[in-house]
C-alpha cells in the first residue's frame, strides 16, 4: 500500500473539512438534537419546554403502541427480507442458466429498482384498493374477498409484497454478479462425480454466494426497517389499527403530525441505538463465519 | 452568458421593486385543485380592490400537513401572517399563547368593524374562548350531511324523494335496495371520526366529554363510550357484517366516494362541501340530499350537528405593517357578497347570516343545497353540541379510526374499542395539558 505524507499539517484537514462538514451538520447535528429533545417535554410551538429526564422513553416502554410498533417492524423486516432474497435468488439463478437471454431478462428485472418507492406505493395502492383495485376484482371472481383496509393481516401482506418488489432488482443484480463469479469448473466437476442440479445448488453455489447473501441480509433489512417509509405512508399510513405501523413510521406520525417532539425523539434515539447494535452483531460475529 | 445574466438581475431587481411598494401577506393554506382556484380568485379580488397589500396565497398540502408546515415556520421564525387550520388543531393553536394573535383583538386594534353575533352560533360556538371572544377567523365551515342515489331508490321501489330519516329507515332502505338487487350496498361513509363519532354525539345531544365538550377547560375528559355511542359503533358493525355498511379507510375515508359514485352503494354521509364534486361525479345518476340520520328512541334527537373545515389563524411575529392588512382582508372575506360566492361555489356554509341571505335565491334553484344549513340551525346548540375542544385532538382522531378498524376486523366489541378510545384519548389530553403547563 501506498501512503501519501503531507509535509504541511493544515492541508489534510482541509481536504476532509467539506466531508467533515456534511457529517457534522446533515448527521452529528440532528441526532444531538434528538438526543436532546428525548430529554424535553415541549408545546407544538417549541415556546414551553421542561426538561423530564427518562420520562419519554420510560412511557414509550410502557406504551402497548409502541411495543405493537416493535413487533410489526419485526415481523415485516423478516418477512421483507425472506421474500424478497429468496425471490430475486430464483430469478438470479433462472437467468445464470440461461445465459443466451439474460441480459434481457436481467434489463427487465431491474426495472423495479427506478421506480422511486412513493411511486410504487402509489401504484400497489391502485392494484389492491379495494374498490377500485384490479387484484380485489379478480380475487371476488374466485370467491375472496380482499379489504386490507379492515384485514391487519392483508394490509400486512400488501406492505410486504409492494417493499419486496421494489428491493428484488437490487438483489437480483448482486446475485447475478455473484453466481458468475462462481468458477463454472467446480460445478462441472460435480456433474461429472453425479451430483444433481440441486445438490449442486446447495453444497457448491450457495455456500460460495454467502459473501453477496450476508451482504444483501445486511442491506436488506435496514432497507425495510428504514427505507420502506414511503410505501407504508402511500399504502395503508400505518393502519388498519396500527397494523403496518413499523418503527420508522411511528416516530414520524407521533413526531410531525402527533407534534410530539419529546416522544418522537425518543423513539428515534432508540432506533438509533438499534442500528449501532444490529451493526455490531452482525459485522463483529455473523461476518467471521462467512467464506470469503 | 454575462447578457443572460445582467438581464435576470435586472428583472430580479424589478420584482424586488415591485414588492417592495406593497406589503406582502402570506397566506397558507389547504385548499386544493378547484377549490384552490376559487380561493386565489377571491384573493385577487382583494388584491385588486386596493393598492397597499398584496395577499399571497400557498397551497401547502392537506389540513395537517398545513397546520404543521406553520409551526414548523414558527419555531424556524419563518411563518407566515396567515395561516388555515383545522378545526381539530383549535385546541393546539389556541393553547399557543404568544405564537397567535386573536382575531378579536386583531380587528379592534386595527379599527375594522367586526361583530362575532353576525355569525352563525354553531360557527361561533366553536371558535370563542369561554369569554366569548372569536380566536380565529371563520372561511370554511361544512357539516355532514347525507347524499343517496335517487335511481337506485326508485329501482328498489322507494320514494326518490324520501330520504331516510332515522337509523332504522336506514336499515330498513338498505335491506330493500340489496334485496331488489339496485345496489349491493346500502351506505358507507367518510369522516368515522367527525361523521359518525363525533357529530352523531352532538346530533343526538350526547356529550362527547366533560366540561362541556373540553369548552370549560384543559382538564376535561371524554365521555365517547356513552350508551348511545356503544349501540351506533356495535350496529355499523352489525351492519358491516350483514353488507349494509361499507368502510371507506381511515381519517376522510378515501374509498367511500368512489363506493357511491360507482353506484356500489346507494348512500353515503360525507361533507357539505363535498357537494361539488358528488354532482361532478354523479354522472349517471340523479343525487339527493337528506339530513343526518337519528334513532328515534334517543330523546331530543335530531339536535342540531357540528361543523367542520377550517379558521384562518393570525401569527405573531410578522412585521408590524402585515397586521393592518390581515384585518382588512379579513374585512373583505366575511362580506356577504364573498362568502355567498364561495359557499356557492364550494358546498360549505355561508358563514355569516347575511351571507346565508345574499344565497336565498341560489338554494331556491338548487334544492338540497341548503341541507348542511338548516341542519347545523335545526335547534340553538346545546353544551353537547356547540362542539368540541380537546388538545391533542388531531391525534385524538387518530385513536378514533384506530378502534373503529379494531371494531371493524372484529378484535374488539364496540364497548371495549369505545372504552379503549376514551382511555387513550384521556392521555394524549393530560399528555397535552402538561405541554402547555
Amino acid at each position: 500500500m501506498k501512503r501519501t505524507i503531507f509535509s504541511n499539517q493544515l492541508l489534510p484537514w482541509l481536504l476532509l473539512a467539506p466531508q467533515l462538514a456534511i457529517t457534522f451538520i446533515f448527521f452529528i447535528w440532528p441526532a444531538a438534537q434528538a438526543v436532546w429533545q428525548s430529554f424535553l417535554r415541549e408545546d407544538a410551538f417549541g415556546i414551553r419546554s421542561t426538561f423530564v429526564g427518562m420520562e419519554n422513553y420510560l412511557r414509550l416502554m410502557d406504551s402497548p403502541e409502541y411495543l405493537n410498533s416493535m413487533q410489526v417492524t419485526l415481523v415485516f423486516a423478516v418477512l421483507v427480507t425472506v421474500l424478497s432474497m429468496g425471490f430475486s435468488l430464483l430469478l438470479a439463478v433462472a437467468a445464470d442458466r440461461t445465459l443466451r437471454s439474460a441480459r434481457a431478462y436481467t434489463t427487465l428485472l431491474v426495472w423495479p429498482y427506478a421506480v422511486a418507492p412513493a411511486v410504487a406505493g402509489i401504484l400497489w395502492w391502485f392494484i389492491f384498493n379495494p374498490t377500485i383495485g384490479i387484484l380485489p376484482f379478480l380475487l371476488e371472481q374466485i370467491g375472496y374477498d380482499w379489504n386490507h383496509i379492515s384485514n391487519p393481516n392483508e394490509a400486512m401482506a400488501l406492505v410486504v409484497i409492494a417493499s419486496a418488489w421494489k428491493q428484488i432488482s437490487y438483489n437480483f443484480l448482486f446475485f447475478v454478479a455473484g453466481l458468475q463469479a462462481i468458477p463454472a469448473s467446480l460445478r462441472e466437476a460435480a456433474a461429472i462425480d453425479g451430483a444433481g442440479p440441486v445438490k449442486r445448488f446447495f453444497t457448491i453455489t450457495f455456500p460460495l454466494l454467502s459473501p453477496t447473501t450476508f451482504f444483501l441480509l445486511v442491506v436488506n433489512i435496514v432497507y425495510a426497517m428504514f427505507e420502506t417509509f414511503a410505501v407504508i405512508d402511500s399504502t395503508t399510513e400505518g393502519g388498519p389499527a396500527q397494523a403496518t405501523n413499523i418503527m420508522v413510521y411511528k416516530v414520524y406520525f407521533d413526531g410531525f403530525v402527533g407534534q410530539n417532539m419529546g416522544s418522537s425523539g425518543a423513539q428515534s434515539v432508540i432506533l438509533m441505538l438499534i442500528v449501532i447494535a444490529l451493526t455490531v452483531i452482525q459485522f463483529r460475529w455473523v461476518e467471521k463465519k462467512v467464506a470469503y | 452568458m454575462t447578457r443572460i445574466y445582467s438581464a435576470s438581475a435586472i428583472a430580479l431587481i424589478a420584482s424586488l421593486g415591485a414588492a417592495n411598494a406593497q406589503t406582502e401577506i402570506q397566506w397558507w393554506h389547504a385548499m386544493g385543485g378547484e377549490l384552490g382556484t376559487k380561493l386565489e380568485e377571491i384573493v385577487q379580488g382583494f388584491n385588486d380592490s386596493q393598492d397597499e397589500y398584496t395577499v399571497v396565497p400557498s397551497y401547502k398540502g392537506t389540513y395537517p400537513e398545513t397546520m404543521t408546515a406553520a409551526i414548523a415556520a414558527f419555531r424556524a421564525q419563518e411563518q407566515p401572517a396567515i395561516v388555515q387550520v383545522f378545526e381539530v388543531g383549535t385546541g393546539t393553536m389556541m393553547a399557543a399563547e404568544g405564537a397567535i394573535m386573536p382575531v378579536y383583538q386583531l380587528m379592534e386594534e386595527h379599527g375594522e368593524n367586526f361583530d362575532p353575533a353576525a355569525f352563525l352560533p354553531a360557527v361561533v360556538g366553536y371558535y370563542t374562548d369561554t369569554d366569548g371572544n372569536m380566536l380565529s377567523m371563520p372561511f370554511n365551515s361544512s357539516t355532514p350531511i347525507l347524499y343517496y342515489n335517487k335511481n337506485i331508490f326508485e329501482e328498489a321501489g322507494l320514494d326518490p324523494e324520501q330520504p331516510p330519516e332515522t337509523w332504522a329507515q336506514m336499515e330498513e332502505f338498505s335491506k330493500q335496495i340489496m334485496e331488489s338487487g339496485a345496489a349491493e350496498c346500502g351506505f358507507t361513509t367518510g369522516w368515522v371520526s367527525w361523521i359518525q363519532t363525533e357529530n352523531f354525539s352532538a346530533w343526538h345531544n350526547q356529550p362527547i366529554g366533560t366540561m362541556e365538550n373540553g369548552f370549560g377547560g384543559t382538564d376535561a375528559e371524554l365521555t365517547l363510550n356513552g350508551e348511545a355511542q356503544v349501540k351506533h359503533w356495535g350496529n355499523l358493525k352489525r351492519w358491516a357484517d350483514e353488507g349494509i355498511f361499507k368502510y371507506g379507510g381511515p381519517v376522510g375515508g378515501d374509498n367511500a366516494p368512489p363506493m357511491f359514485y360507482s353506484q356500489e352503494c346507494a348512500m353515503i354521509m360525507n361533507s357539505s362541501a363535498s357537494r361539488a364534486g358528488v354532482l361532478a361525479n354523479a354522472t349517471d345518476f340523479e343525487v339527493g340530499f337528506g339530513m343526518l340520520p337519528y334513532y328515534d328512541d334517543i330523546e331530543s334527537a335530531p339536535q342540531n350537528s357540528i361543523i367542520g373545515g377550517a379558521t384562518l389563524w393570525v401569527l405573531s411575529g410578522r412585521p408590524d405593517e402585515e397586521y393592518p392588512g390581515v384585518a382588512a382582508f379579513f374585512s373583505y372575506l366575511s362580506s356577504p357578497e364573498v362568502q355567498a360566492d364561495w359557499a356557492s361555489f364550494s358546498g360549505y356554509l355561508p358563514i355569516t347570516e347575511a351571507a346565508g341571505e345574499e344565497m336565498s335565491g341560489f338554494f331556491e334553484e338548487n334544492p338540497g343545497a341548503d341541507t348542511g344549513l338548516r341542519q347545523i340551525t335545526l335547534n340553538e346548540p346545546t353544551e353537547n353540541s356547540k362542539g368540541l375542544r380537546f388538545g391533542n385532538y388531531v391525534q385524538i382522531r387518530g385513536i378514533i379510526d384506530e378502534e373503529f378498524e379494531a371494531l371493524m376486523s372484529g378484535s374488539k366489541t364496540a364497548q371495549e374499542a369505545l372504552d379503549s378510545l376514551v382511555e387513550r384519548g384521556n392521555q394524549q389530553i393530560a399528555d397535552f395539558a402538561a405541554q402547555n403547563q
